[in-house]
C-alpha cells in the first residue's frame, strides 16, 4: 500500500504536467489511444512469456511514432481523429483476442486494463521516479519550441524549428508515461490522470504557471483518495480514479460557468 | 519602457530582386521579376489565386530557391538575415483555438524558438516582459494581453500576432494574407497598423493580399509605395497608379483587362482570366 501511494504520487505529479500540453494540442484522443494500445502489447508479452512492461513500452512507442504522422491533418492523407479511432478499435480487439488465446481470459487482464495496487515493489517505485524525472526534464527542455509549434507550426518552421520532431517527441513522452502509469491506473483509464485533471485546469485558466499546479493538485488528491478507497473496498483503483477525476472536471466546468455568469453581470 | 532603436539602413536596400524566376513541380511559376524595397516602404503583392504570390514571400524567406536572377534580403542571401526578417503566415485554425494568453503568444516572439522553459523571474524574464509590453503598446493590443487568444476576434488576433513579430524588432516584415477572414473594420485597423509601423518605425513591409483596397484608404501614410502584380508567369512592379491600370495589366495578362474605380473609390480588376 505504501509503495502504491509512493508510485501513485509520482505518477500524479508527472501525468498532469504532460497532460497540460496534450490538452493544449488537442491530442487527448491520441493519448487515450496510446493507453488502449498498451493492452495488446502487454497481453502479447505475457502470452510470449515476457514481462508485461516490455509489451507496454514496445506497443506504446510504436503507436506514438505511427500516430504522430497524422498530426498534419488531412494533408497527411487521413485526419488525426480518424486514424486514432482506427488504431483504438484495432488495439482493443487485438488485446481481447490475445487474452482469450491464453486459456480463456488472462487473469491479469483486469489488472492490465483497470489497474491494481498489489505487487508494486520498491524497485518499481524507483523506476517510476526516475522515469518521471527524465520525462519532466525533457519536457522542460522542449517547452518553448513546443508551445510555439503548437500555436503555429508554419511560423515555427520558418524560425527553424523541426516541428515534425517535436510532434513525435510529445507522443513518445505520452507513450512513456502511459507505460509507466499502466501498472497503477491501468491501460484503459490512463486518461484519468493524464487528461482529466489537465482538462479541468484548462477550464479555469489559460496560464500554464497556474494551471499546471492546479492539475497536479487535483491528480494527487484524486489518486490518494482512490488508493485508500480501493484498499478498503477491494475494487480496482482505476474505477475510483475515473469517477473522482470526472467529478473534479465537472466541478471545474461548474466553476467556469459560475464565473462567466458573474462576469456578465 | 525600452526605447525602439531606429533601424540602420542596410546597404542595398531591404529587398532586391533582379530577374528572378521560380520553378515548382516542373513548371515555371513566374520569371523575370524585379523588385526593390527600401526601409519604411509598404509593398503589396497582388494577383489571382495560384499566381505565385506566396511563393514570392517564400523566396524572400529562403524557403524556396530561385532559378535564376539574384535575390538579396537586407544585403544578404535570403534566409540568412535571422531575426531581422519576420514572417506572419496565413492564419491557421490552430492559432485561433489554442488556449493560451495573448501575452504568452507575444512572448513567444522573444524566445519561442529557444530551448528550455521561460522562468518567471530573473533578468531574462524582465526583459521579455518589457518587450511584450512595448510590442503590445505599438500595436494597440495592451488591453488584450491577459485574454486567451481563443476568445479574440479575427482582427484582434491578427494584431496580437503582429505584436509577436514586433518583439523581434524586424527590419523587414513579410505577411501572407493578413486581412483574410476579417470584417471591413478589422481590415482597416490592421492595414492602418501596418502603414504606421512602416512610417514611424521604418520597417519595410511586404505583404500578400488578394485585395489592395484596404490599403488605398485615406488613412495615415497613404497608399502602398509599390505593388507587385503577379499573374500569367510574370509580374508588374511599380507604384499602384502605374501598375493598377487597364493598359499595364492587359500587357501582363496578354488579354484585355480593365481596372474600374467604383463610386466609393474601390478599385476592381475586371476581365482577368483568373
Amino acid at each position: 500500500m505504501v509503495h502504491a501511494l509512493q508510485a501513485g504520487t509520482v505518477v500524479a505529479v508527472l501525468a498532469p504536467v504532460l497532460g497540460w500540453f496534450v490538452v493544449l494540442r488537442g491530442q487527448t484522443f491520441a493519448a487515450h489511444t496510446l493507453g488502449v494500445v498498451a493492452f495488446p502489447g502487454a497481453a502479447a508479452a505475457v502470452f510470449a512469456g515476457l514481462p508485461a512492461v516490455a509489451g507496454y513500452y514496445a506497443s506504446t512507442v510504436t503507436g506514438a511514432v505511427a500516430l504522430s504522422r497524422f498530426r498534419g491533418g488531412r494533408r497527411a492523407g487521413t485526419d488525426e481523429p480518424t486514424a486514432v479511432g482506427i488504431v483504438h478499435v484495432a488495439a482493443l480487439a487485438g488485446g481481447f483476442v490475445l487474452s482469450r488465446l491464453y486459456d480463456g481470459m488472462l487473469p491479469q487482464t483486469t489488472a492490465l486494463l483497470f489497474g491494481s495496487f498489489l505487487g508494486i515493489s520498491a524497485g518499481q517505485v524507483r523506476v517510476t521516479l526516475v522515469t518521471a524525472v527524465v520525462v519532466l526534464a525533457v519536457l522542460a527542455a522542449i517547452w518553448r519550441p513546443l508551445v510555439l509549434a503548437t500555436l503555429d507550426p508554419e511560423l515555427a518552421r520558418s524560425r527553424g524549428l523541426r516541428v515534425a520532431v517535436l510532434d513525435v517527441a510529445v507522443l513518445l513522452l505520452v507513450a512513456v508515461v502511459v507505460a509507466v502509469t499502466s501498472g497503477i491506473a491501468g491501460a484503459l483509464l490512463i486518461g484519468t490522470l493524464l487528461v482529466t485533471p489537465a482538462a479541468a485546469a484548462h477550464r479555469l485558466t489559460a496560464r500554464a504557471a497556474v494551471g499546471i499546479p492546479v492539475a497536479v493538485l487535483v491528480a494527487v488528491v484524486v489518486t490518494w483518495a482512490s488508493l485508500v478507497l480501493a484498499f478498503v473496498s477491494d475494487v480496482p483503483p482505476g474505477f475510483y480514479l475515473a469517477a473522482l477525476a470526472f467529478g473534479a472536471f465537472g466541478s471545474a466546468v461548474l466553476a467556469d460557468r459560475v464565473r462567466s455568469v458573474a462576469a456578465a453581470r | 519602457m525600452t526605447a525602439v532603436a531606429a533601424p540602420m539602413v542596410p546597404a542595398g536596400g531591404c529587398v532586391r530582386l533582379s530577374g528572378v524566376a521560380v520553378r515548382l513541380g516542373g513548371r515555371t511559376v513566374w520569371s523575370d521579376v524585379d523588385l526593390d524595397v527600401e526601409p519604411g516602404e509598404l509593398v503589396v503583392v497582388l494577383g489571382p489565386n495560384g499566381a505565385g504570390k506566396t511563393t514570392l514571400l517564400r523566396v524572400l524567406l529562403g524557403m524556396v530557391a530561385p532559378h535564376g536572377g539574384t535575390v538579396s534580403v537586407l544585403g544578404r542571401p535570403p534566409g540568412a538575415a535571422g531575426c531581422s526578417v519576420d514572417y506572419l503566415p496565413q492564419r491557421r485554425p490552430a492559432a485561433a483555438e489554442t488556449r493560451i494568453r495573448a501575452r504568452d503568444v507575444i512572448a513567444l516572439g522573444v524566445d519561442g524558438h529557444r530551448w528550455g522553459m521561460p522562468l518567471p523571474f530573473g533578468r531574462g524574464h524582465r526583459d521579455r516582459v518589457d518587450r511584450v509590453v512595448d510590442a503590445a503598446a505599438r500595436t494597440g493590443v495592451t488591453d488584450l494581453l491577459d485574454r486567451p487568444v481563443a476568445e479574440l476576434s479575427g482582427g484582434e488576433l491578427q494584431r496580437v500576432l503582429i505584436a509577436q513579430a514586433m518583439t523581434r524588432r524586424p527590419r523587414l516584415l513579410l505577411l501572407d494574407e493578413p486581412l483574410a477572414g476579417l470584417d471591413l473594420t478589422a481590415q482597416g485597423a490592421v492595414a492602418a497598423l501596418l502603414r504606421r509601423l512602416c512610417r514611424t518605425d521604418g520597417i519595410a513591409v511586404v505583404l500578400v493580399s488578394h485585395d489592395v483596397n484596404p490599403f488605398l484608404g485615406d488613412g495615415p501614410g497613404g497608399a502602398p509605395d509599390r505593388v507587385v502584380y503577379v499573374a500569367a508567369g510574370h509580374a508588374a512592379t511599380g507604384p499602384p497608379e502605374e501598375v493598377l491600370t487597364g493598359a499595364r495589366l492587359s500587357r501582363l495578362y496578354g488579354s484585355p483587362v480593365e481596372v474600374l474605380r467604383s463610386a466609393s473609390g474601390r478599385l476592381v480588376v475586371v476581365g482577368a482570366g483568373g
